[in-house]
């Protein structure tokens, strides 16, 4: 081997146009021996790793790679475009826009919500107990989801619940004008219990970003509360901003356990319907239209990804 | 305006300034006292419904429903196999990356985030499909799963805890001590991550007995599904069961919080919100 790259660099240096031939014959010569060593230093040096990459492509990257493939196939296994075709359609369609109506209202209305709260939060003095309280029940509310969450608005809202047959006692029945909690409505009415907190803790750094040196130069300079927050505050907070109404879109879209338990799976959201495919509550020899589903979902979140990683990186130019 | 302006500028440190914002506090207060008492009446409000609709006696019955003992039992047996899993899993990895593969640690970040993009639902779809039988039948598969969705948190807290170390320090002084890699791991590097261990346990054990997603489309009994099955025959006491599963969590998040509010506090660190280890979606609501 070595020979051959004494032997192959020599006419290289020799021959002016021979000169581009034998440089790349012998440059994958030499990687060739490092590479072979170095391929095993490599191993050797990731070697701590392994487990967890063996790990995540067997329960992370397989079964994803299996919904991406699985939304293309026919029961048998040939290529189709017709699961595609029909989970943009009809009623999956329905639920895909049901989906993203829900998810930008529960993640608009907590986001401005969110906001208020962290500003007032915000405006508090540091060390205050208030605001220690405040961030300690935020951090605990919005881990709080699923079954229990939805049993918790059934005994407040449901058509029994407590707040329901109080308004019917003052002669407003909520359910004679319209509203049901297991619809769509009454769903975002539930998710604001967990949004609302998410949002609180995840502006507040955004806010503390804020430097008080812009807001006495913005000051200095004549501006009144108003014009600072137009010109300084809101542009500087804007990416931010959005970056976590895109977090509470994501959050809002992949819930399950809250929408099922509230409405028994009634209700037409796609999660709920991919769900509905792996119950089986769906007629056999269409099971691979729940993977053309679950790849539409994941198209959905990574455009929210990228659009909220280019938000990150703006944002990080001015709050550190 | 400029007048205002000048005169400020005229009397030195301006007083008249000061007074400002002064009176903006006051405003500020009335504000932040309004906003956070309606917010705190929409967040307890359901509490006390609940509490209201459930009853006294129906949390006696709790225990005694049929189903209630083995689906809690099933739940607590998937939270143990799944913090060891998660544990061993994660500890020596993170070390490794710390110590060896520093590079990698944006990667890792990158990686272990992915359990709370990708929605459960879909996860759960493609594991089903590619599942091998031998294991489709057992709720080791499910403890498998949950251990994905534990990496986020897990990875989180073990990385904030080696952060806060002078880890290369450490390991060179075991190592001339004549320590090797497992003595170092076990006696030197794991009590001193004891808050962070401590947290990615209890924030792994919080998100396994609180999963719904995953457990019950692939069929298992564990307490939430429990909750929502038993609904069916008897709404108040899954009312009750619903509160006393969110009592218990809360309070171990709260003593989560402030562990790690204290520990960093030590370090002349911030305060610790839970959520920048573990967030609601990623418990597989």
């Amino acid at each position: 081997m070595g020979q051959t790259v004494a032997a192959s660099g020599a006419p290289g240096s020799l021959a002016d146009p021979g000169a581009p031939g034998p440089g790349p014959a012998a440059a994958p010569g030499a990687p060739g021996r490092t590479s072979l060593t170095g391929f095993l230093r490599w191993l050797r040096q990731i070697s701590g790793v392994i487990p967890f990459g063996i790990y995540v492509t067997l329960g992370l990257l397989a079964p994803m790679v299996a919904v991406a493939v699985g939304a293309f196939q026919t029961n048998g296994g040939s290529f189709t475009f017709s699961n595609i075709r029909a989970a943009t359609h009809g009623v999956y369609l329905h639920g895909f826009w049901q989906s993203i109506i829900l998810s930008v209202l529960s993640a608009v209305i907590p986001g401005i919500l969110g906001l208020i709260i962290a500003y007032a939060i915000f405006t508090a003095k540091s060390g205050n107990i208030l605001r220690q309280i405040v961030i300690t029940a935020a951090g605990v509310f919005a881990n709080f989801g699923g079954v229990p969450l939805a049993f918790l608005f059934i005994a407040t809202l449901g058509s029994s619940g407590l707040i329901s047959q109080w308004l019917t006692s003052l002669g407003f029945n909520p359910y004679n004008h319209g509203f049901t909690l297991y619809s769509l409505l009454g769903v975002i009415v539930v998710y604001l219990y967990f949004q609302i907190p998410l949002m609180v803790l995840v502006i507040l750094p955004a806010l503390e970003g804020l430097r008080p040196a812009w807001r006495e130069a913005a000051e200095n300079l004549g501006a009144r509360s108003w014009a600072y927050w137009r010109f300084v505050g809101g542009p500087v907070l804007l990416p931010s901003f959005l970056g976590c109404v895109l977090l509470l879109f994501g959050s809002a879209l992949s819930a399950y356990a809250t929408a099922e338990a509230l409405t028994n799976g009634t209700i037409p959201l796609t999660a709920i319907q991919i769900g509905s495919f792996l119950n089986g509550n769906v007629i056999a020899g269409q099971e691979n239209i729940g993977k053309a589903l679950g790849l539409g979902m994941v198209v959905i979140i990574a455009i929210a990804m990228v659009i909220y990683v280019a938000l990150q990186r703006r944002s990080a130019k001015w709050l550190r | 305006m400029a007048s205002v302006v000048a005169r400020e500028a005229a009397g030195g440190i301006a007083p008249p300034r000061r007074r400002a914002p002064s009176s903006g506090v006051g405003a500020g207060t009335i504000f932040r006292w309004v906003v956070l008492i309606v917010t705190a009446v929409y967040f307890l409000l359901p509490l006390w419904a609940a509490l209201r609709f459930a009853g006294i006696s129906a949390f006696g019955s709790v225990i005694g429903e049929s189903g209630f003992t083995s689906s809690l039992a099933l739940s607590v047996r998937l939270a143990i196999i799944t913090t060891v899993i998660t544990i061993a899993l994660m500890l020596p990895t993170t070390v490794y990356v710390h110590l060896r593969l520093p590079r990698l640690r944006r990667l890792m970040e990158g990686i272990t985030i992915l359990p709370i993009v990708i929605p459960p639902v879909v996860l759960i779809v493609g594991v089903l499909a590619i599942a091998p039988g031998f294991l489709k039948g057992t709720s080791l598969l499910l403890s498998l799963l949950y251990v994905i969705l534990a990496m986020p948190f897990a990875y989180r807290a073990l990385d904030a805890g080696l952060r806060a170390l002078d880890l290369k320090t450490i390991v060179e002084a075991s190592n001339s001590l004549g320590a090797g890699w497992l003595s170092t791991l076990w006696r030197v590097i794991l009590p001193n991550l004891r808050t962070a261990m401590l947290s990615a346990t209890v924030l792994t054990v919080a998100m396994v007995l609180g999963e719904f997603t995953m457990a019950s489309l692939d069929l298992y009994q564990t307490f939430p599904v429990w909750i929502y099955v038993n609904s069916q025959t008897s709404g108040q006491v899954s009312v009750a069961a619903s509160l006393l599963a969110l009592f218990v969590t809360w309070v171990v998040l709260l003593i989560i919080t402030m562990i790690g509010t204290r520990s960093s506090r030590k370090r002349g660190g911030g305060t610790v919100t839970l959520f920048t280890v573990a967030r609601q979606e990623t418990r597989g609501d």
